[in-house]
């Protein structure tokens, strides 16, 4: 599958914006895209190793976060994974 | 100071854009390239603001919405080089609000001061700083880039003078 990587990641995957990986799911994928770029691992999980609150995750179209079976979920080889830190803000 | 460089097209459209959704927050994103003297940003997407229940305010892009316009983004040989929005009746300052929810390091945080509908100061803020406990907003120095012709030349020249 292929992941896509957002702007200020991107110095800690070797300045790629997409990385193919081989996984049977989209947790496999995550531990060997932070198996290959160590670095990452701080920037996309807490300390407790769960998914930081800002950073979402689209397998394709779909928020993991609301697939009945989340990081588990099955993937094979056109689907991709974007990784996409959350914006937004306001006047105070 | 780092230094954003906008196309001409961009700087007028994101605060057109925040004249446009006034009273309300406009927000989109700034696409570009790098290089050593920082972003250069020469095409700007329209976001919808998702805050509906508080959108004089506060602004927020659906996260599919980001995940499209890095795709295609990436499709021109482009990268997401910052994002902008707009503070009706407030000033071009980042706020408590916009720096919590500020993740896109490196990125430039652009904001437009609307005041009664009409687009104000526009400033520009780095997020510097490698992690979430150590990033800080560094304000930028906004060139706006003329097309190559006169006229557009002395429009910059006006620009700098409102400010
Ligand atoms: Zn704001």
């Amino acid at each position: 599958m292929t992941i896509y990587i957002p702007t200020p990641l991107r110095t800690y995957a070797g300045g790629k914006d997409a990385i193919e990986i081989g996984a049977a799911t989209v947790s496999e994928a995550l531990n060997s895209l932070t198996n290959s770029y160590p670095e990452l691992r701080k920037h996309l999980f807490t300390s407790e190793g769960k998914v930081r609150a800002f950073v979402n995750l689209y397998l394709n179209d779909e928020d993991v976060r609301y697939l009945p079976e989340k990081e588990n979920s099955q993937v094979s080889g056109k689907d991709t994974l974007s990784i996409i830190p959350s914006i937004a803000g306001g006047t105070f | 100071m780092s230094i954003l460089q906008l196309k001409s097209e961009v700087y007028t459209a994101i605060r057109a854009h925040g004249e446009e959704t006034y009273p309300h927050e406009c927000c989109g994103a700034l696409l570009g390239t790098h290089d050593e003297s920082g972003w250069r940003v020469v095409d700007s997407v329209k976001a919808g603001n998702t805050r509906t229940d508080s959108a004089h305010n506060r602004y927020q892009i659906a996260p599919i919405e980001l995940v499209r316009i890095q795709r295609a983004a990436r499709e021109k040989g482009l990268e997401i080089a910052g994002f902008y929005h707009s503070h009706p009746d407030h000033p071009a300052q980042w706020s408590r609000t916009d720096f919590a929810e500020a993740h896109w390091l490196g990125c430039s945080y652009v904001i437009t001061a609307v005041a009664k509908g009409k687009a104000s100061v526009t400033n520009s803020f780095l997020l510097a700083g490698t992690t979430e406990e150590d990033k800080r907003f560094e304000q930028e120095t906004i060139q706006v880039e003329a097309s190559g012709e006169l006229e557009d030349v002395q429009e910059v020249t006006s620009i700098k003078d409102q400010k």
